[in-house]
């Protein structure tokens, strides 16, 4: 590669990380209840004094801002002003946190409790709470942490309060308020509450980011919220949310701060509590409610280890900086700022490029464990039908060659060194022994034995044992998933070139652009960046030996082949589901389908096809995959929505979808099939 | 409190503020044997009021710097006790020593005395290209008697502002295109005349009022092949009438604001019109940039004091027919006029209102916990319209910067006055003396209405927590104004550079936070950002003031320094610094200028403040009146 000098300053085997202190180590020592009550004095914004969190409320309703849409509604409606006023300060109400120290406290002791009976240590690299300390005196925070938990923000609040460190305000979403108690107890430790949606609603908006604004312009704590918006289910990042996003960054595009800091946050853990609800919530089984019973009902779970927890505070990132000829501030010098408005096209580009830098410095720091590695070299021989399961030298000898090759793609690995690779791996498996089983030397899955001597079962427990089957495999794939993202451009590599019908680099590129471009709405993919992934792939598959990249083509080495075949399995579970989306959707999807019963539907489908044999993943099920791939055919015009009589109804451009099945599945060239349209 | 010790013996203060400007500039001045004047003068008939006392003279090196701020007898030095000392006897500060300046220069920028960077002392004449002449324009010019030189010393004065880099360049001795000749005209039809002959001969004109440009306005084009002509407007500096009757004056354009303020006081009037370069700038000048003086909120800016303008262009002389107040005739074509930077013609002739002397005039301070509720105040202020004549708000930091000027004081008792009032503000009322800020305030009008008037600033700034703080801190404030400037030449002596730049600015209020606020925070950190980034040691000094409030905003001043020692190239780190200044200016809502220009500084965002279309219209006015570039300086466009 011409290029390949510019890629040796970010070759990711010279990431610079630093290293993890256990907090955990100091709680077994010394009192729990000292610690909760000890001296607390964070350090400040500016050193100033943050105002108490009635004046903060009352500084929301006295603003510009609320009561020109105050106006604006009574105006639109109709309505009395003080009306529409009280609805306003009702609002905020439900909205506001009320964070007090004592309840902070509470939580600090409780959670010690409940952190050290769960988890073996929580690992915190301390430079970046250095960094975010200095960070918070000197510019308005907002913290992004990943999302793969409930623990996470409490985790948060009590690292938080652990460094000594200024506790942060969580937007939190609704649901907690379903359960009245703990809801209550989470607003004074910090959170507050937004409605799940609120689409249209102007007013909900304007005191929602006004109240968001106020806290942030003065300083009066660090801003936390979730860019994914929701937990990933899968272990994936998800596409992040702009909302919220968009709302930090205004008072810096609008001059009303000098700058503002977001620093990501990524939590690993080593094992997720909630790790079989999730997978049954994909499978369709409806995610129990918040609620105050369920949540001691769950406390069975706190019986079981759940390994570690590393939390990684990545560098700040200056939205100053990030904005540096990016946007022309001017733009906002001909409205009165208190005048709300829809953001412009290149300010919407900025804060959507802006979140997916974000959670990819979230990805990059994510601390992966030796069992991811074994879980996705677990679940690609379980699909090629390992009946008998890998022989424990078989599978060692494997999880070390990975272990080098993601280390060389720069992944984040905690491999512990001073142990032999047998006693990392056989711990890992006893971690997660209800994921896999060892029999006689051998290890698989935990799936029960298909097609037993019994004889032919019902339809009906067929499709039990297979679900039943499903949720081990999404879960073992929820661990494989944490190191997508760092085996993705070279997986998308290697699949372009395994479709591609030539050699020819321009070929494979169309082919790896098209399949990129299928998958943007599964993985995280910057928009726009089609040749930066395109040269890293490269780059990588390079370094690694796997590829030769001329002027023209693309050449598989020798020993290429075992990466490649590696990571074309990693990719091929997504390939299959998207095709199989695709033959429902040319098959069976009515001109009545909507977008509702699409879930359902496809999953009957898909079982009818797995129970046939006709499909080999399981975690095709997937509800997450399903909803995606809708999204990106929707998104490609393959499907349409038609707006109907009282429903929106799902058209199919049977075509299209064809097409693109048969693009997936390399039958068709790239170029040929729909990519010019794409 | 101090506000209500009325003013005794104010009401001849007016005049005296002024002498303490302007009083010590009447010298003899060097009458030019050349000079052949007489047929211009005989041109004002009888009412040439006044033409004695010039303040300028041709050889202007001859009172003033070359090389630095002001008159050649006045400036700041270290004394051989080692304590800062303000030399001559022109201002009140004059001949005092300033004990707490150096350990604020100190403590400010790091500076060190044993660490000198001096001024080459003089000129080196063979620094000096030698003069492009184009001889049939010469000798023709000689034809018309008008005076001219092409002497060093002569072009290099009028070859700069003060721009940073200009005086910087000449300390070190460094000269880059001067203008190879310099004519100084009598009258509008000298200037005629040198205009015709310019035209005939395509030789490059560029007007030269009172030097006190801060865009690089006067800086002669690299690239002009052409011969350079510097017409300095100072010897046309005369009244040629007052109208008492419509309120009006006629003046020749190149009479300096000290000049015009004084004549006028002795038939009993004022402009009113006070830049804070008015001891130098003129009238010409202030035309051409559309300038702003400090008490525009009685009197107006220089838009809103002009009547009539003659202006000798390219396509001849433009102006207008009559006096009327006020014209409904398509575009105002002083607009054209005014803000044109020298680039359509040379302003001869200038009709300005004027007004009777105000029979009393106060000063005033008031000090305020913070800067955010110090803004807010001059915001409700310009809100209720009562501003007064006056009103400024510096920061902490400039708070700061006025204290360490303040000159020794000479008995025990005003000392201890001094810190009872300090002892006050900070102990007893919980002031912060790193956050608390200052506004200096200037009254004017008949004696009743001033305290009525005062007393209802003062009631409003007592809703924003402000303390009176006196007239003292107010006067010193003002009279800080014109020796401040010439601060910046002791800095350069220690290895310090600076510059002023202003802007203006919406209120936009968002319930306690201004845009005007905004502004201040972000340039200020930018500022200190760009530095660090640029590998300035010592943290900069940068500050900002209110300095004028309007109904829709505000006039924001900064000044920004630092020590450059260590630092390869320090003018280039500083221009690229306040460009980045600038640009947050913009980003944060700010304009491009509030008076002091765009010259060739600030030329770059002329497109983006007016758009391309507006753009377009100023290109068709210099096409139409100046086809073949004649006043080619470069700016503006």
């Amino acid at each position: 590669m011409a290029s390949s000098n510019a890629y040796a300053q970010r070759d990711p085997m010279l990431k610079k990380r630093d290293d993890f202190e256990d907090i955990l180590e100091e709680r077994r020592n010394s009192s729990d209840l000292r610690y909760a009550l000890k001296c607390y004095t964070p350090a400040l914004y500016k050193g100033v004094a943050p105002c108490k969190s009635s004046m903060l409320k009352s500084m929301v309703l006295q603003s510009d801002q609320l009561h020109y849409v105050i106006q604006q509604v009574s105006k639109e409606t109709g309505r009395q002003t003080d009306n529409v006023q009280e609805e306003v300060s009702a609002i905020l109400d439900e909205m506001a946190h009320s964070l007090q120290l004592s309840t902070v406290r509470f939580f600090a002791f409780t959670l010690s409790k409940i952190f050290k009976s769960l988890f073996k240590s929580i690992r915190v690299n301390e430079e970046g709470i250095q960094r975010l300390q200095q960070a918070i005196q000197d510019h308005p925070v907002v913290l992004l942490p990943s999302h793969r938990s409930y623990m996470d923000f409490l985790l948060m609040s009590y690292l938080l309060y652990t460094y000594d460190l200024t506790l942060p305000v969580i937007a939190a979403g609704m649901d907690f308020m379903g359960m009245k108690f703990v809801g209550e107890m989470f607003r004074m430790s910090g959170a507050f509450f937004i409605r799940r949606s609120f689409g249209g609603n102007k007013l909900y908006w304007a005191v929602f980011s006004e109240y968001v604004k106020t806290m942030l312009k003065n300083g009066f704590a660090p801003v936390e919220f979730f860019l994914e918006g929701t937990r990933s289910r899968t272990s994936k990042s998800l596409i992040p949310k702009l909302g919220l996003l968009n709302i930090v960054m205004d008072p810096f595009l609008k001059g009303e701060v000098f700058d503002v800091h977001v620093v990501p946050v990524s939590i690993s853990y080593e094992r997720i509590l909630e790790e079989t609800l999730y997978a049954r919530e994909l499978l369709g089984i409806p995610k129990p409610k918040e609620s105050t019973s369920g949540l001691f009902k769950a406390r069975k779970v706190l019986s079981e280890d759940y390994g570690s927890i590393h939390v990684y505070f990545g560098q700040p990132v200056s939205v100053r900086s990030l904005a540096e000829g990016r946007v022309n501030r001017c733009q906002f010098n001909l409205v009165p700022r208190h005048i709300p408005g829809r953001p412009d096209e290149d300010i919407h580009s900025f804060v959507n490029d802006s979140a997916y830098k974000l959670v990819r410095a979230q990805e990059d720091n994510m601390v992966l464990k030796p069992w991811v590695l074994l879980a996705s070299l677990l679940l690609q021989k379980q699909a090629v039908g390992q009946e008998q399961g890998t022989a424990l030298d078989e599978l060692t000898a494997q999880a070390v060659w990975l272990r080098d090759l993601s280390r060389q793609y720069g992944a984040f690995l905690h491999w512990p060194d001073q142990m032999t690779p047998s006693e990392v791996v056989s711990s890992s498996l006893s971690l997660h022994r209800g994921l896999v089983r060892t029999c006689e030397g051998k290890v698989q899955l935990a799936l029960e034995h298909e097609g037993g001597a019994v004889g032919p079962q019902s339809a009906a427990a067929l499709e039990e044992k297979l679900l039943s089957q499903a949720v081990i495999v999404l879960s073992c794939a929820s661990y494989r998933n944490q190191a997508l993202h760092v085996f993705l451009r070279p997986a998308l590599l290697a699949s372009a070139i395994h479709a591609a019908s030539s050699n020819q680099k321009q070929e494979v590129f169309n082919s790896f652009s098209f399949l990129r471009n299928m998958f943007s709405n599964e993985f995280i993919l910057c928009p726009g960046a089609t040749v930066q992934d395109f040269e890293e792939a490269c780059y990588l598959l390079v370094k690694t030996g796997t590829l030769q990249v001329t002027q023209k083509e693309v050449l598989v080495n020798e020993r290429g082949h075992r990466t490649l075949a590696f990571l074309v399995s990693m990719l091929d579970p997504f390939l299959q589901g998207y095709q199989v989306v695709c033959r429902f959707l040319c098959e069976e999807a009515t001109e009545t389908l909507t977008e509702k019963q699409f879930i359902p539907a496809i999953r009957k489908f898909i079982i009818k096809h797995l129970l046939a044999g006709r499909l080999r993943y399981a975690e095709v099920l997937s509800s997450d995959l399903q909803k995606n791939s809708l999204a990106a055919f929707l998104r490609l015009g393959a499907v349409e929505k038609i707006k109907g009589v009282d429903q929106e109804t799902l058209k199919v451009n049977a075509a299209m979808v064809n097409s693109l099945e048969d693009t997936l599945g390399g039958k068709l060239p790239t170029q040929k099939a729909v990519v010019a349209r794409l | 409190m101090a506000s209500n010790s009325s003013g005794s013996g104010s009401q001849g203060r007016a005049p005296q503020r002024l002498r303490i400007i302007a009083g010590h500039l009447q010298r003899p001045v060097d009458v030019d044997a050349t000079v052949s004047a007489a047929e211009c003068k005989a041109q004002g008939g009888e009412a040439d009021v006044a033409s004695d006392g010039k303040s300028v003279p041709k050889r202007r090196q001859e009172i003033m710097k070359w090389n630095g701020w002001g008159y050649s007898d006045t400036k700041f030095l270290f004394n051989k006790k080692g304590q800062a000392e303000f030399t001559g006897k022109r201002y009140k500060l004059s001949g005092m020593i300033i004990p707490a300046l150096k350990e604020w220069m100190e403590g400010t920028f790091g500076t060190n005395m044993q660490h000198k960077s001096l001024a080459t002392p003089a000129l080196t004449r063979t620094a000096v290209q030698p003069p492009t002449l184009n001889e049939a324009f010469v000798e023709e010019l000689k034809s018309t008697g008008v005076p001219f030189s092409h002497d060093a010393e002569d072009r290099v004065f009028r070859a700069h502002g003060h721009c940073l880099h200009e005086i910087f360049a000449l300390r070190e001795g460094k000269v880059g295109r001067v203008p190879d000749l310099v004519v100084w005209p009598n009258c509008h039809n000298d200037v005629v005349k040198i205009v015709e002959l310019a035209c005939k001969h395509n030789v490059c004109l560029i007007p030269y009022g009172g030097g006190t440009s801060v865009s690089s306005a006067l800086e002669c084009p690299q690239e002009e092949t052409r011969s350079i002509v510097s017409v300095d407007t100072s010897q046309m500096n005369r009244i040629l009438w007052i109208d008492e009757k419509n309120l009006t004056a006629h003046m020749e354009a190149g009479i300096v604001g000290q000049d015009l303020e004084r004549l006028l006081n002795e038939s009993g009037y004022c402009t009113g019109h006070e830049p804070d370069s008015m001891e130098f700038s003129s009238l010409g000048g202030w035309v051409a940039t559309r300038a702003s003086g400090m008490k525009k909120n009685i009197y107006g800016n220089i838009e809103d004091l002009v009547i009539h303008v003659k202006m000798v262009t390219p396509q001849g002389v433009v102006e207008k027919s009559c006096q009327g107040p006020r014209m409904s005739t398509g575009p105002d074509i002083h607009h054209f006029i005014m803000g044109s930077e020298g680039t359509l013609g040379v302003v001869t002739e200038v009709t300005m209102k004027i007004r009777p002397m105000p029979e009393y005039q106060k000063y005033g301070s008031v000090v305020f916990p913070n800067f955010e509720q110090g803004v807010a105040c001059l915001r409700e202020v310009a809100r209720q319209r009562c501003a007064p004549a006056s009103i400024r708000l510096m920061d902490n930091e400039q708070f700061k910067f006025g204290h360490a000027l303040k000159p020794q004081v000479s008995s025990m008792f005003t000392s201890f006055l001094e810190g009872l009032k300090k002892f006050y503000i900070t102990k007893f009322k919980g002031f912060d003396p790193d956050c608390l800020c200052v506004a200096t305030l200037l009254f004017e009008g008949n004696r009743e209405k001033v305290l009525q008037h005062e007393k209802q600033v003062y009631d409003i700034a007592a809703k924003f927590g402000g303390l009176a703080a006196g007239e003292d801190n107010g006067q010193r404030g003002y009279m800080l104004t014109f020796v401040i400037a010439y601060l910046r030449d002791l800095g350069m002596d220690y290895y310090v550079i600076g510059e002023s730049f202003e802007t203006s600015v919406p209120w936009d209020s968002v319930y306690y936070i201004f845009r005007v606020l905004d502004i201040c925070r972000n340039v200020k950190a930018r500022i200190i950002r760009e530095c660090k980034d640029k590998g300035v040691q010592f943290q900069p000094f940068s500050t900002c003031r209110v300095t004028q409030t309007y109904d829709a905003g505000a006039c924001v001043y900064f000044y920004f320094a630092f020590n450059y020692r260590g630092l390869s190239d320090p003018v280039h780190m500083f221009e690229e610094v306040e460009h980045a200044a600038r640009e947050e200016i913009l980003a944060n809502g700010g304009s491009l200028s509030h008076h002091h220009g765009v010259g060739k500084l600030r030329k770059a965002w002329m497109r983006e403040t007016v758009s391309d279309v507006g753009m377009g219209m100023l290109k068709s006015v210099k096409d139409y009146v100046d086809p073949n570039n004649i006043f080619g300086n470069g700016n503006l466009l």
